[in-house]
């Protein structure tokens, strides 16, 4: 695995966001918290390049990044074969009547050179059709490998530029890969870029493993393994390799989520059958029990600020979103609808906590403020749960298993995508069945 | 004929042995044995104080309603005739495990399996066995035992498993 500071070696030169704003013409822009929006034109050309090594990962790079921007249900790229203006013409100047005449409303182009040391500089530019002005212009230099960071890099400042909100393209996911029949899955964790690529294996299916989360910089995860049939909390750092178990607990410890700084644990501990909710500082290794209740406490996630913490428990007889302060005070239940509330986990940004509801047999994935208010449910389906945040609070991605069949037929997981409008619900792509995603934050 | 009754069960245990995962050897003898549980009604002539018996003449589970942790009539029915048998075979230990069926989120699960299987535990205790001879796990919603999305399969798999893990003779 290459160190991350080097992996990135992205160096973003310029930075010429100029917003030329012409005349009295609104800017190109798309409002994301509208319920159902017509997805934006765009033309997104290959980038262009002198040589064929050059014109190939132009062309790898702008299908990467259409793909990115078709994927968030924002943006329309127009099919490429309906382009009037030639690559090259592109670079000294665009077009703009033969980009409005295919509809397109915003317009990318870019150009990729090799430089002296091998390594790539790859610019791009974005342009409002209409307005015919340029919205954003940047150059990043890169090793040739890194071309697809680059490529996510380049969708996510579109997406800035446009939505006005953080992009989430230039992330990662972690998860449980499934395989083997239904009565013994084998499960595994794997790791891949946000768009499936890059997919590998971080555990080889000898234990059980469970419920993979990230910390903050995305390097470390936290997770439930059946190590030498023993469930505890582990750690595993992605760039050693290395895994080790957290605390020395008596009992099974699961339930793992990093606090937003990285430097602690949130856990369940099961002691004499009866879970509460811990702590564990990863600096000094010391544990502090923050809730203490006969009941099931279990799946804390913190406030981003870490104020608060939110979890689920049956003290009022069946599951319950609940939220206290950091240190274990001012319990309160926030969740008053029908049915079972779980899973909870706080949105990036502290507007909103997203949850697993269980209500007339069927599973559903949906938000609420954090005092339990404006609940909207996104998704339901025969069984689904675990919602997991992009890091721009925008995207939810959550897993969903089929039922099985008395042959144990059926029964596979598979990971979706949904938008925080409740609409574009998309399955990702994996190599076989998956379940308990999570994202990342934006790669540092 | 009794010799091949006999037979025949170890073969079945001999296949779910051969399912087994080198990492979790204490988990698999209550999943692969579901074959005997099937035979716990009618008492079959097995050598006494073996895994087999019992599997087959005590009964190594009992069953749960859905999200309850109590033990029914008939479940307290088997765990007598459990606490009997390891009162018996003085020098056997078990785990317990604890699983749930699927209609449950999996971290809620764990912890659900977890007071399932402290709840076998604590009623074995209480009727006089060494709570240093019971050792617990929980599953969660991981293991089931019978496939399928329905009532039937969900009761069987919301479950306490009482594994033999030492002690008995083989």
């Amino acid at each position: 695995m290459i160190r991350r500071n080097r992996l990135i070696g992205v160096i973003l030169i310029v930075a010429v966001a100029t917003a030329l704003t012409a005349g009295a013409r609104a800017e190109l822009q798309v409002d994301i918290t509208r319920g159902h929006l017509q997805p934006l034109p765009i033309a997104i050309t290959d980038f262009h390049g002198e040589g064929p090594r050059e014109q190939e990962a132009g062309r790898d790079i702008a299908s990467v990044v259409a793909a990115d921007l078709e994927r968030s249900g924002l943006f329309k790229p127009i099919d490429k074969r309906a382009f009037l203006q030639d690559v090259s013409s592109l670079q000294v100047q665009p077009r703009f009547n033969d980009w409005r005449v295919v509809n397109a409303q915003a317009l990318v182009n870019g150009a990729i050179t090799v430089q002296p040391d091998g390594r790539l500089k790859v610019e791009f530019r974005l342009w409002d059709v209409f307005a015919e002005t340029q919205m954003a212009g940047l150059q990043y230099r890169t090793q040739r490998e890194n071309w697809r960071r680059v490529a996510h890099i380049i969708a996510d400042a579109i997406y800035k530029r446009i939505t006005g909100e953080e992009g989430y393209f230039d992330t990662r996911i972690v998860y449980v890969a499934e395989s083997g029949p239904a009565s013994r899955r084998i499960k595994r964790l794997a790791i891949m870029d946000q768009d499936g690529a890059n997919h590998r294996f971080l555990t080889d299916g000898r234990a059980l493993v469970l419920t993979p989360r990230f910390s903050r910089t995305a390097q470390e995860i936290t997770y439930l393994s059946y190590f030498n049939n023993t469930p505890r909390v582990y750690l595993f750092n992605i760039e050693t390799g290395r895994q080790e178990v957290l605390g020395s607990f008596q009992g099974m410890t699961f339930a793992p989520r990093f606090a937003p700084n990285g430097n602690a644990v949130l856990m369940s501990y099961a002691e004499n059958g009866n879970s509460d909710i811990y702590t564990m500082d990863l600096r000094t290794r010391k544990s502090k029990r923050l809730s203490s209740h006969p009941a099931i406490d279990t799946s804390p996630s913190f406030s981003p600020d870490a104020k608060r913490i939110v979890f689920n428990s049956d003290r009022g007889g069946s599951q319950q979103l609940y939220a206290m302060n950091a240190d274990g005070s001012n319990v309160q239940r926030i969740s008053f609808g029908q049915g079972r509330y779980a899973t909870p986990v706080w949105s990036p940004r502290g507007d909103l906590i997203a949850f697993t509801k269980q209500f007339g047999g069927r599973f559903f994935i949906g938000v609420m403020r954090p005092d339990g208010s404006g609940e909207r449910l996104l998704s339901e389906s025969f069984l689904e749960e675990g919602p997991t945040w992009a890091p721009n609070g925008r995207v939810l991605m959550f897993f969903r298993q089929e039922p099985t069949d008395k042959d144990g037929g059926g029964g596979g997981a598979s990971l979706y995508t949904v938008d925080l409008t409740g609409h574009n619900l998309r399955r990702v792509v994996t190599p076989g069945f998956a379940s308990d995603p999570a994202w990342s934050s934006l790669i540092p | 004929m009794r010799l091949k009754i006999v037979s025949l069960l170890a073969a079945l245990l001999l296949v779910g042995a051969c399912a087994t995962d080198p990492e979790e050897t204490g988990g698999q003898t209550g999943t692969g044995a579901s074959t005997g549980a099937t035979g716990a009604g009618g008492a079959v002539a097995v050598e006494p104080g073996t895994i087999q018996d019992f599997i087959v003449n005590v009964g190594d589970r009992v069953f749960f309603d859905f999200d309850k942790a109590t033990l029914s009539a008939k479940a307290q029915e088997t765990l007598d005739k459990q606490a009997a048998w390891l009162t018996r075979v003085s020098g056997a230990t078990i785990l317990v495990e604890g699983h749930c069926d699927e209609r449950g989120t999996r971290e809620y699960n764990l912890a659900l399996g977890e007071r399932r299987a402290t709840a076998v535990k604590d009623y074995l205790a209480s009727k006089g066995i060494a709570a240093s001879r019971i050792k617990t796990i929980s599953y969660g919603k991981e293991r089931p035992a019978v496939l399928g999305s329905n009532e039937w399969a969900w009761s069987q798999n919301r479950r306490g498993v009482s594994t033999i893990t030492g002690g008995a003779k083989s």
